[in-house]
């Protein structure tokens, strides 16, 4: 199927992926391709059929509600861009 | 040192043949001589792995060993190891320093392995030929001109070239059981949940499983013997007991029914690798096995689900790359959509901005129905297939892939033609089975593979399959003839 390069600046705002307008073309054309070739499922009868979403029709385990895991908050801020008294810092979001 | 088996060096270690030490620098050497032609690591551990192996040496000599102490191997870069960078062959993650170890990697260090370091592969695993590394290509030590299969494409090079005794990988569609074909090793990829995938990086969550790749079936049953069992900490983890992987390895094939798919034997097949999988077959024959025909209806439908499943669940996984917590950041962001756009726009490749777009597609509104629960749908017809031809056959055989390796940049600027490579091993991984690649002889000088695929959990018979194979061929233990000098 025809994709338009509007949709696909739509996707990648929605995946929140910077396209640099001289790549969206061929990012365009590419992803037809694979949309094109994706699409022989649509031929097929699936009526009727469970989807699978685990190959071994596995479902969530439960655990017992209670805390195992330690606070590792300096381990996991010490690889962060940007933090500061135990916060990640972003630009700022609220004027 | 460098040419024995996994086997042979916990043994050799055990004799004092030689000192984990010794073994250690042995190989170390022979990455510093050797790898600038290959770049099959992205990190090499030289001092932790000398300091791991001096403090094996002391149990080996104490009398405390593990069942892997004092052996060197090679971990994927995909896994996370605590202190040492884990970049999944991304600039999104090249700046990545863990702070905790995957499951898998606790159990190696537990055992007494030492980590060499840290292999090369196409970019958060998505690839089947290792040109999508943000580190560089890695070259086929059979010929440098030629790739080494993907994603797990370091992992197999090294191996190959003697570089390290075995190594790690990961198969989300084939990323272990192509590059293994492509590199004349064998490996295996594991039923679904077999291995803990706790500190994996993900990429397809439903579809990612670790499995060893080394020179041997008994190296792969041995390695699998540590990586294999539940982890708590993984809740898509198996709770099915594991076995000894290596108890089974010497029974006899008499009576064992082989499946032979007609669709893996068609017209896409390379005639002359189809030639050396006929021979292997017959071989296997010969053992005592019995030859049957069998049928995958769905297979020309693997390629399209898999290409809607996987980028689906990528899309998901890789959303949590956003610049904030850990990992690459643009410069100087604006606001807060600057932030996310750019530092994602920046530390994704190519293909892996190609596979969230996908993903992103089949995911939202109003085409989910067309797309991922079609699939969905159609991944459990591909399964049901599988299912009907065990109820006829033990195991299912052909070649791992439609030809040998191809050369560097042959397919890099056609998506759709890259992904046909992985036309025979996608639907193992959407039916979650186990399926192992085993050299088979060689095309023009360029290694082939025998795919064998089993029943969920029966990894115990493919491994026995491949190790028979093994004892009446020796495609296994053919060296490529520039990777055997060097350092000894």
């Amino acid at each position: 199927m025809a994709i338009e390069q509007d949709e696909i600046e739509k996707i990648a705002e929605l995946a929140r992926i910077r396209i640099g307008d001289d790549q969206i073309g061929q990012v365009t054309q590419r992803i037809t391709e694979i949309l094109g070739m994706v699409d022989q499922l649509q031929a097929v009868d699936t009526s009727d059929v469970e989807p699978m979403a685990n190959p071994l029709d596995a479902t969530q385990r439960l655990r017992a509600d209670a805390v195992t895991e330690v606070n590792r908050r300096e381990a996991f801020q010490a690889i962060a861009p940007a933090v500061e008294n135990g916060l990640y810092l972003v630009p700022k979001v609220i004027d | 040192m460098h040419n024995k088996s996994v086997a042979q060096l916990i043994a050799g270690l055990r004799a004092k043949h030689f000192s984990s030490v010794e073994l250690t620098r042995c190989f170390l050497d022979r990455i510093g001589s050797l790898d600038p032609q290959l770049n099959s690591f992205i990190s090499v551990t030289e001092d932790t792995a000398l300091a791991a192996a001096a403090a094996a040496d002391q149990r080996l000599a104490d009398g405390t060993a593990a069942e892997l102490t004092g052996v060197p191997i090679a971990h994927k870069d995909i896994f996370c190891t605590q202190g040492i960078r884990t970049s999944c062959g991304s600039r999104m993650l090249d700046n990545f320093v863990p702070p905790y170890d995957a499951t898998l990697i606790k159990r190696f260090d537990e055992l007494g392995a030492i980590t060499l370091g840290k292999t090369n592969m196409d970019e958060f695993a998505m690839g089947s030929s290792n040109e999508n590394s943000y580190y560089g290509p890695v070259r086929n030590p059979w010929n440098t001109d030629l790739v080494p299969g993907g994603s797990s494409g370091g992992s197999a090079a090294a191996v190959a070239a003697l570089l390290a005794p075995a190594a790690t990988g990961t198969d989300t569609g084939g990323s272990i059981r192509q590059p293994a074909a492509f590199c004349g090793i064998t490996g295996l990829k594991p039923t679904y949940g077999r291995v803990s995938r706790l500190g994996m990086v993900a990429f397809a969550s439903s579809l990612d499983q670790a499995g060893p790749m080394a020179h041997t079936a008994e190296d792969c049953a041995l390695l699998l013997n540590a990586m294999a069992g539940h982890d708590p900490l993984d809740s898509t983890s198996s709770p099915e007991p594991t076995q000894d992987y290596t108890a089974q390895l010497d029974n006899k094939l008499d009576g064992l029914r082989i499946g032979l798919p007609s669709e893996y034997f068609g017209d896409g097949l390379d005639a002359a690798t189809g030639e050396r999988i006929d021979a292997a077959l017959q071989q296997l024959e010969a053992q005592g096995a019995t030859l049957v025909e069998v049928s995958l209806p769905n297979s020309q439908l693997t390629i399209p689900t898999y290409y809607v499943i996987a980028p689906a669940e990528a899309s998901t996984n890789l959303s949590r790359f956003d610049g904030v917590r850990y990992g690459h950041r643009c410069t100087d962001p604006v606001d807060l959509h600057d932030l996310y756009t750019r530092t994602r726009g920046e530390g994704f490749g190519d293909e892996v901005k190609r596979r969230i777009l996908v993903g992103t597609y089949a995911l939202s509104a109003g085409y989910y129905d067309a797309y991922y629960k079609k699939a969905q749908q159609v991944r459990r017809l591909i399964q049901q297939d599988f299912m009907r031809c065990f109820e006829q056959v033990d195991v299912i055989a052909g070649p791992t892939t439609p030809g040998p390796a191809f050369s560097l940049g042959a397919k890099s600027d056609d998506p759709v033609a890259m992904y046909l490579e992985d036309v025979y091993t996608l639907a193992v991984n959407l039916a979650g089975l186990p399926g192992m690649s085993v050299p088979a002889g060689f095309v023009d000088d360029k290694p082939v593979g025998l795919q064998l695929i089993g029943q969920h959990f029966d990894e115990a018979r493919l491994l026995n399959v491949a190790h028979q194979y093994q004892q009446v061929s020796d495609w296994h233990l053919r060296q490529p003839a520039a990777m055997t000098g060097g350092a000894a």
